[in-house]
């Protein structure tokens, strides 16, 4: 089944949920809507035809600008079909929780709660949802979102310094 | 009766505890045990607090990121040649293969063909580091269940490997040496030389690394039957890499999705029936022999070329003109500082590093930074499974357990 044809296919039977397919470098992206989401995975997993058996990575980006903010990005593949699939879904801020997936592939756990530990992405369903990398105390909110600051939050600046030149 | 029966009547928690009726007054109660974060056996900084049932193993949970360092949130104040570096730390056993898998992603996203000398090259050095990161498998995993004595032949052998990696590109463990379209530096006559030498030399020295283990009794009955699982279990949970090859499932990146010289090469990939920690110890001895195969028929096949793809907008120039140049130190610093400009998308590229499907998946929005890198890490896949693998074991096994995964901290963690 070429990448097109899975498009298709997916746009066929999921026809209220699909906002739209990307194909580029070789790699198929589908975007379906949140409520959806679930059943387009299960769809996937299932059906003898897709057969995505394998669960590659679980990512989330963040766009601010938009208004539902942040992308949550599941990648599958299936060992016997040789085939790839990346299915993506938008949150937003107010109320960024999706349905887990921890039913469908068991390595959706940890996965997921590395998106939960790094975004704040809540999952709905997950069996354990705390951080996984940062510590369970961790108060200063979700490093990978964009207004995280980058190079640090200012302390740096108030170290004081010896002044050499003074001398 | 099956190795997996075995295991439900043998190893089993029984909920009911036999015997315990003519027992009546014994308290039973569960025990939480903390392994970590210092454990030497935990090869870096993880912690699992282990709840058992007297000696046996009820429930695990592992406590990550002690070794965290934010190595995506980095990747995006730097341009994509700065990030090369940080790869290295990633899997510092095996800085080689981050820095292939690396370059890979970068290149599909650029859109750009590496020539076919460089190719060559990439293949030979991510083998070698294939070799390198096994051996040192089989000697700290066999160490970490009380086999010393293989440790030492193991690294003996990786020491000649390691002199070699420092001829090539003046590291041993951090080496930086590819590059994005392809790599820093050819190989010297000196250093091919060193390499047929070391094809002619390590086979026999398998067969040591073989007998020490095959023949200890001791080991051969802490590895055989133990931290089974299943193929179907192995998919569903994303293990990869000999984990995943130990159950059976023939799922190898160089065969299944061919890239740099793999496609060219006749090399088999090796598949475990079990599914215990023994096959997967049978698969990386036997992908020793694959290397080792793929590293020949690579100095056989290869010819003389540029070692660097022509897209001046993208690869740096060679060194050697930048130092005499001003066209081409202009060219190198810029590409430094600004970047490259990367087309707005999405790619995701995965490569078979040794331990398993070391994969990246980029978000650009154009510019000479990533919008978004994200690092699939087989360490940190592997360890979702720990708890499922260890029910049952002894406390013992666990170190067996997470031993079977080549767990690397730093790539676990990022």
């Amino acid at each position: 089944m070429s990448l097109q044809q899975l498009a298709s296919r997916l746009q066929e039977n999921f026809a209220t949920g699909f906002v739209k397919a990307v194909e580029w470098r070789g790699d198929l992206a589908v975007t379906v809507t949140r409520d959806r989401l679930h059943e387009v995975a299960q769809f996937l997993h299932n059906d003898p035809a897709m057969d995505f058996d394998y669960i590659v990575h679980v990512s989330s980006v963040d766009w601010p600008d938009d208004e539902e903010r942040f992308e949550v990005v599941y990648e599958f593949y299936s060992i016997k079909k040789r085939q790839r699939i990346r299915l993506k879904t938008r949150v937003p801020e107010s109320d960024c929780i999706v349905d887990s997936l921890t039913d469908l592939w068991k390595g959706a756990d940890f996965m997921e709660r590395e998106v939960y530990d790094m975004m704040g992405i809540r999952f709905r369903y997950h069996p354990d949802l705390r951080r996984i990398l940062l510590p369970d105390d961790y108060t200063e909110g979700y490093p990978l979102r964009k207004d995280f600051p980058l190079r640090g939050k200012g302390w740096r600046d108030t170290f004081e310094f010896l002044d050499e030149t003074a001398r | 009766m099956g190795i997996e029966d075995q295991r439900t009547t043998v190893y089993k928690v029984d909920p009911a505890h036999p015997g315990s009726e003519t027992l009546p007054t014994l308290r039973t109660e569960e025990l939480l045990l903390n392994m970590g974060p210092q454990h030497p056996a935990t090869h870096g900084v993880l912690k699992v607090i282990l709840e058992l049932e007297g000696e046996r193993l009820v429930k695990s949970t592992p406590v990550l990121g002690y070794l965290h360092r934010g190595v995506e949130k980095l990747a995006e104040d730097g341009t994509y040649h700065q990030f090369i570096p940080h790869t290295d730390r990633l899997d510092y056993v095996c800085a080689m293969y981050n820095n292939f898998a690396y370059c890979r992603a970068v290149e599909k996203l650029m859109n750009i063909t590496v020539p076919d000398r460089a190719e060559y090259l990439r293949t030979i050095v991510a083998e070698v580091q294939r070799i390198i990161g096994h051996q040192f498998w089989i000697g700290t995993q066999a160490l970490d269940i009380g086999a010393m004595g293989v440790f030492f032949y193991c690294f003996r052998d990786r020491e000649i490997l390691m002199d070699w990696f420092d001829e090539l590109c003046g590291a041993r463990l951090t080496t930086s040496w590819y590059r994005i379209g392809g790599v820093e530096r050819d190989f010297t006559p000196s250093l091919i030389e060193k390499l047929k030498q070391f094809l002619d030399y390590f086979p026999p020295k398998i067969e040591e690394y073989k007998v020490f283990l095959e023949t200890n009794r001791i080991w051969v009955g802490r590895t055989k039957g133990v931290a089974i699982i299943s193929a179907e279990d192995a998919v569903s949970f994303g293990l990869s890499g000999p984990p995943l090859r130990g159950s059976g499932v023939d799922y190898d990146l160089r065969k299944a999705q061919p890239y740099s010289a793999y496609p060219k090469c006749e090399f088999s990939v090796p598949l475990g029936k079990n599914g215990d920690t023994y096959d997967r110890y049978w698969i990386r001895v036997q992908e020793f022999y694959e290397s080792l195969k793929i590293i020949r028929q690579c100095l056989e096949q290869m010819q003389d070329g540029p070692i660097m793809a022509d897209v001046p907008s993208v690869t740096l120039p060679p060194k050697q003109r930048v130092f005499t140049n001003l066209e081409s130190m202009i060219q190198q610093f810029k590409l430094f500082s600004q970047g490259f400009d990367a087309p707005p998308g999405e790619i995701y590229c995965g490569t078979e590093a040794h331990k398993g499907e070391l994969g990246f998946y980029i978000v650009s929005t154009g510019g000479g930074k990533p919008y978004r890198l994200k690092i699939r890490a087989p360490s940190f896949i592997h360890m979702g499974a720990f708890d499922h693998m260890s029910r049952g074991y002894m406390i013992s096994d666990a170190v067996t357990i997470f031993g079977t995964y080549d767990i690397v901290m730093g790539e676990c963690d990022r």
